[in-house]
């Protein structure tokens, strides 16, 4: 089953050429066998219709047609006519409120807060779920079982509720750890300044760290055993083993995971929306979805958050871009 | 990348990275050995690992069992007065028991969403499989496309126009954003291409049943595992969705679950006494959801494998 899947993230030519190629199922127009040939064919034709529409549809009414409508909507500007209650008016405002968008300073902040927040979430998430996986896949490890459970475990959390157990977490007075913490003596202040964007990462390190452990975990598992008994012949120890054999032969595995994990970093809202609450310095566009949501919920300029959606959506599109040619550069090497 | 995971809080989360990172040579030696101490190093990093991983729902149990007096007066993982009934009721009658309405409405925008989504995924990965029609590829590149939109960007697009039509602030403008799933079909090819063999396709067709007799009664019980699979997906997107659930629902008689404790967290401040009830909220509403997935794990498993190995 797992021989031929096309993978997501990749253009398109790739990943089209083996299925369709290969048997391509029952419905290709050589099929002269079948009796009344072109009453059937008619009624696949139906059948394709009938399964096909409902997805495409739904998706114009949901994602297409939105975004067209954004698009429309960026270019223009509400401006409140006359006294400044009750009426305003819509007036054309060509790329002013991308130009808007992109001179506002909170605006890049919040792209610069997500970049550090990359920085810092990447290597850790990544990093710990590739080495948890190589443990509890080395030959060293007991109670596995046990181990995958727990670990994943926390993605069965919704994320807004993970979010508000580590406010709550992260509250002194509520919380073990800032008890611990001053029982140790440390300094340490979940909502200062500098030590917010910290909190943000471990909430999403928490959630995600065991769900893409068990997606490497899936991967190593994968690879023959005949190789890795190659490797232990040939005198290679565990370590090198893990990072020499096994490592390589996951790359694709991870390269994938990396996509989705910029992709998702992107779009980050619950966590950094609460810890805000308590870390005031934060402020309430920290991310880019914050600053769309201000701009739209508090400020009521539908324009300006408009604008800045579809420039998120750009930025989000140049990302996975990116990271799939590196990624296959990487996994070419 | 030490200074990175050792400072978020969790002291459990810096031994574990630190001590058998990628690049770590001084735990090579002892690796090498292969012998009883690096066999315990392992598992003590992996114990700790999971340490961190279990605490915070270990504590969202404690505390859903402490009045809101010895919430703040006692040690977080020591038991106080054993209030978790009277928390219970409390969650239940607050506000004439609006919680439960909560409950049910997110029963509603994620079991009956997601079933109906993956019905739709599914029979369009099945012909987008089974059958040959024109620009296929094409329309497949767009459902690939479609995987990568970051669902966050159309949510603010979504609602301009749901007030356009004046449907913010109901049950459809939860409800059918999260009809869509392009992830789900792209799943439901893979499957389809897997457990479906054309042979017994044609010879349903050869017994004279139509293409949806035969969808409905040959291949989709063959798909069984992998609808399970993609419900699963679509269940935990629609669950996670807290973004577009606030932009379109003002009315809190609309709320799903995670959006009415938001609100209630919101409102902590001035009226402390709902933070036992957010905190016996999140228990209430975590506890399904760990017992599903721990009943559901091996779908969840094939769906990782699918999706992301190759």
């Amino acid at each position: 089953m797992a021989a031929p899947l096309a993978r997501p993230g990749q253009t398109p030519a790739p990943q089209a050429a083996p299925p369709p190629a290969g048997p391509a199922g029952p419905a290709g127009p050589g099929k002269p066998g079948a009796p009344g040939g072109a009453g059937t064919r008619r009624g696949q034709r139906r059948a394709v219709a009938l399964f096909t529409v409902p997805f495409f549809a739904l998706f114009t009414a949901v994602t297409v047609l939105p975004m067209i409508y954004a698009a429309w909507m960026s270019l223009y500007r509400e401006e409140s006519s006359g006294l400044g209650f009750g009426g305003t008016e819509r007036v054309f405002a060509g790329l002013g409120n991308f130009t808007e968008a992109l001179g506002d300073e909170a605006f890049l902040r919040s792209f610069g807060n997500i970049a550090l927040y990359c920085a810092l979430y990447i290597p850790a998430m990544a990093g710990g779920a590739l080495v948890l996986a190589l443990l509890v896949d080395s030959t060293m490890a007991r109670a596995r079982r046990f181990f995958q459970i727990a670990y994943f475990l926390p993605h069965a959390v919704p994320g807004l509720i993970a979010s508000l157990i580590w406010l709550y977490l992260y509250t002194p007075g509520l919380s073990p750890i800032t008890d611990a913490l001053d029982a140790l003596g440390a300094q340490w202040n979940f909502f200062g300044q500098d030590e917010a964007i910290f909190s943000v990462v471990n909430i999403s390190a928490w959630q995600w760290t065991g769900y893409n452990m068990i997606i490497f975990y899936a991967g190593l598992q994968a690879v023959p055993r005949e190789v890795l008994e190659a490797a232990t012949v040939d005198g290679a120890g565990a370590l090198r083993t893990a990072l020499q054999v096994k490592l390589p032969m996951i790359r694709p595995t991870v390269v994938l995971t990396l996509l989705f994990t910029c992709v998702g970093a992107i779009q980050l809202f619950d966590a950094p929306k609460l810890v805000q609450l308590r870390a005031n310095t934060m402020g309430e566009d920290w991310s880019p979805a914050m600053f769309i949501y201000t701009a739209a919920f508090k400020g009521h300029d539908y324009g300006l958050a408009a604008a800045s959606s579809l420039l998120l959506a750009l930025v989000a599109g140049l990302l996975s871009f990116v990271v799939t040619k590196l990624g296959n550069r990487w996994k070419a090497s | 990348m030490s200074t990175q995971t050792a400072t978020p809080d969790a002291p459990p989360a810096s031994p574990p990275r630190s001590g058998a990172g990628r690049r770590s040579t001084p735990t090579r030696p002892a690796r090498r050995s292969g012998g009883l101490t690096s066999r315990v190093m392992v598992n003590a990093v992996l114990a700790v690992v999971a340490v961190y991983t279990l605490m915070p729902l270990t504590w969202l149990l404690i505390a859903s069992t402490k009045s809101y007096r010895d919430l703040f007066a006692t040690n977080p993982f020591s038991l106080g007065d054993f209030a978790f009934l009277a928390n219970l009721n409390a969650l239940l009658a607050y506000d004439d028991g609006v919680f439960v309405r909560w409950l049910l409405n997110s029963l509603l925008y994620t079991v009956v969403a997601s079933g109906l989504s993956t019905l739709i995924s599914v029979a369009c990965g099945y012909a987008f499989d089974k059958y040959a029609f024109r620009g296929r590829e094409k329309w497949f590149g767009v459902v690939l496309a479609g995987v990568l939109i970051p669902s966050t960007v159309v949510q603010l697009p979504l609602y301009l126009m749901a007030s356009e039509l004046g449907l913010v602030n109901t049950y459809w403008a939860v409800l059918i954003p999260s009809l869509v799933n392009p992830f789900g079909v792209y799943l439901a090819r893979v499957f389809s291409e897997g457990y479906v063999p054309g042979e017994v396709l044609e010879a349903a067709r050869m017994d004279g049943a139509g293409e949806v007799r035969t969808f409905v009664k040959v291949a989709l019980p063959m798909l069984a595992p992998g609808f399970v699979t993609i419900f699963l997906f679509s269940f935990t997107a629609s669950w996670n969705n807290f973004y577009g659930a606030l932009m379109m629902l003002n009315d809190d008689r609309l709320y799903p679950v995670n959006l009415g404790l938001y609100m209630w967290n919101q409102n902590v401040y001035q009226q402390p006494e709902l933070y036992p009830l957010v905190i016996i909220g999140s228990l209430v509403a975590v506890v399904p959801l760990i017992v599903a997935f721990l009943c559901l794990q091996r779908f969840w498993r094939s769906g990782l494998t699918a999706g992301a190995v190759k």
